[in-house]
């Protein structure tokens, strides 16, 4: 935030107002974060399909354009613009035309406090990490809304499963960060990013056993919270059609799938801020922080499209039993250790 | 004055969808609605420098209470079908409960009295809640995760899978009863 207001001032002089300035500076910000949500959904949905190729031993997209279909993802973005916008007789209307922006700004809110490079944060809030796990809990009400207002059985199922995985992954998700937060001593997501400077072994992940563990607890609730396979109840495509946003088409669907990739490439970013040292690289002063960061959230990316095609989905009983009776039990485990580990090694005083 | 813009902003949400949910006869909509006044509550809270509180009433009340009065409320009827009931039998001890709690909202109101604060730089304020919390506050904190405990044991025991099922009943209790009387038929 404070570099894009110091290029405003640069770019119109020093005579704005300290107002117009904080509002200009933030809707730019909010430009930005909005094209690195559509890019997400530009880049991953490519990479995704060449993913499930490899790991299925086929190709994926080869056509459009030229060298390996890379511009699939801009075809499919101009044939969902031209589709035709239907609204079920039966629906909710006002609900149905609303829940996907609900989802999509409950998304983009969270991008607010996402460091990708020193001074390049749009809002360097002293709650950072609590900041974007409180606006993330809104997104299963945007579920519930589309869910309902479809009025299709299908749709409404699939909601009532997304807001109940949504809601209890949330807390093992939220508890495997706390002992990073413990160990750090500050919420703010800046803070904890140069906590880790100064190579590969200064990271968290690497911090102590037990927050390698929450890494790894992390990383199974992000994929349960971000609705992907092997936990992608809501939208089970042999049980349930496609879940909540059965009934949605055109520019509705596509927010949603907007959503979808750009969650997914959310959690990757807080997992690489908060584990895995944000811009810091391996090893040497901090280079070019801003590709340091996107590498190491697409390597997480590319881990989550791996699990995604390997590995069966769940059942419903079996996903609520991994996460009340296994992963939060496990959380709270990790809390309980790396606090005694910052007691017996001194960090703590 | 941009801050005041703002406030304004933030109380007319709040005002507005409260209203909403009062009034509107479609219990999912009204459910929905509480999502915007709790965010503009969220948003007053962050205004007055409350940061902690502000997350705080977003995760507890949009991603928890809400979520949950939103499912009771679609599990439970289909509002366009079932319109509530507007007899007197509803109308009478409607109307005395609200006027008792405007009576009491009213005295509450004008017998405080409102510390106003010169608005300064918002300093962090998580440090000193944990603190607090830690602390002074510390009976109050651990009673309260000792109601939500039992609140959650309570929850898993009526959940639990019962090994009788109710048609099945009389047969088991016959099964069951069986060896306890063994002893008295040999004594």
């Amino acid at each position: 935030m404070e570099s894009i207001t110091g290029l405003l001032t640069k770019i119109f002089g020093d005579g704005m107002s300290p107002m117009a300035l904080l509002i200009s500076g933030g809707l730019t910000m909010a430009l930005i974060m909005s094209l690195v949500m559509a890019m997400c959904a530009i880049v991953f949905t490519w990479m995704e399909r060449k993913v499930a190729g490899f790991l299925q031993s086929r190709y994926g997209p080869m056509r459009v354009g030229g060298f390996h279909g890379v511009l699939q993802p801009v075809a499919d973005m101009l044939k969902i613009l031209g589709k035709e916008d239907i609204i079920p007789d039966e629906a909710d209307k006002a609900l149905f035309m609303l829940s996907p922006f609900v989802i999509f700004i409950g998304s983009l809110m969270a991008w607010a406090a996402i460091p990708f490079a020193p001074g390049f944060i749009a809002s360097n809030l002293d709650l950072g990490l609590f900041y974007i796990f409180a606006v993330s809990s809104a997104a299963p009400a945007g579920i519930l809304m589309a869910g309902w207002a479809s009025n299709n059985k299908w749709a409404l199922y699939g909601a009532a499963r997304g807001a109940a995985q949504m809601v209890s992954y949330e807390i093992p998700l939220a508890l495997a960060a706390i002992p990073v937060v413990m160990a750090t001593g500050s919420l703010n997501m800046n803070a904890i990013v140069d906590a880790q400077g100064g190579g590969v072994l200064n990271w968290y992940i690497v911090h102590d056993p037990f927050l390698f563990l929450a890494f790894c607890l992390y990383f199974i609730a992000s994929i349960a919270e971000v609705n992907r396979g092997p936990f992608d109840m809501p939208e089970t495509e042999s049980e349930l059609v496609a879940g909540y946003h059965t009934e949605y088409t055109g520019m509705r669907f596509a927010f949603f799938f907007l959503a979808e990739y750009a969650n997914l490439f959310l959690v990757s970013c807080i997992a690489t801020a908060v584990f895995l040292g944000g811009w810091h690289p391996i090893a040497g002063p901090v280079f070019l922080p801003g590709l340091v960061f996107l590498i190491k959230a697409v390597i997480l990316v590319f881990l989550q499209m791996l699990v995604r095609w390997t590995l069966p989905r769940l059942r419903v009983d079996q996903l609520m039993h991994t996460c009340w009776k296994v992963m939060v039990p496990l959380t709270l485990l990790c809390v309980l250790g790396s606090g005694i580990w910052m007691m017996v090694s001194g960090e703590l005083l | 004055m941009a801050a005041d813009l703002v406030f304004y902003g933030f109380a007319l949400l709040t005002v507005l969808a409260g209203c909403f949910v009062v009034f509107s006869r479609n219990v999912v909509h009204a459910g929905f609605a509480l999502m915007f006044t709790l965010l503009g509550v969220a948003g007053l809270y962050a205004m007055l420098g409350a940061d902690f509180l502000a997350v705080t009433q977003t995760v507890v009340y949009i991603g928890g209470i809400l979520i949950l009065v939103l499912f009771a409320v679609m599990m439970t009827r289909v509002p366009s079908q079932n319109a509530p009931r507007r007899g007197l039998d509803r109308m009478v001890p409607a109307g005395i409960f609200a006027v008792a709690i405007f009576a009491l909202l009213y005295k509450v109101a004008t017998g405080t009295s409102w510390p106003t604060a010169t608005p300064g730089e918002a300093l962090p304020t998580a440090k000193l809640i944990g603190v607090k919390l830690m602390t002074d506050a510390i009976f109050p904190f651990e009673f309260a995760s000792l109601v939500l405990l039992v609140a959650m044991i309570g929850a898993a025991i009526l959940i639990r899978e019962r090994k009788v099922l109710p048609a099945e009943a009389p047969a088991e209790e016959a099964a069951t009863e069986a060896p306890a009387d063994e002893p008295e038929v040999t004594a």
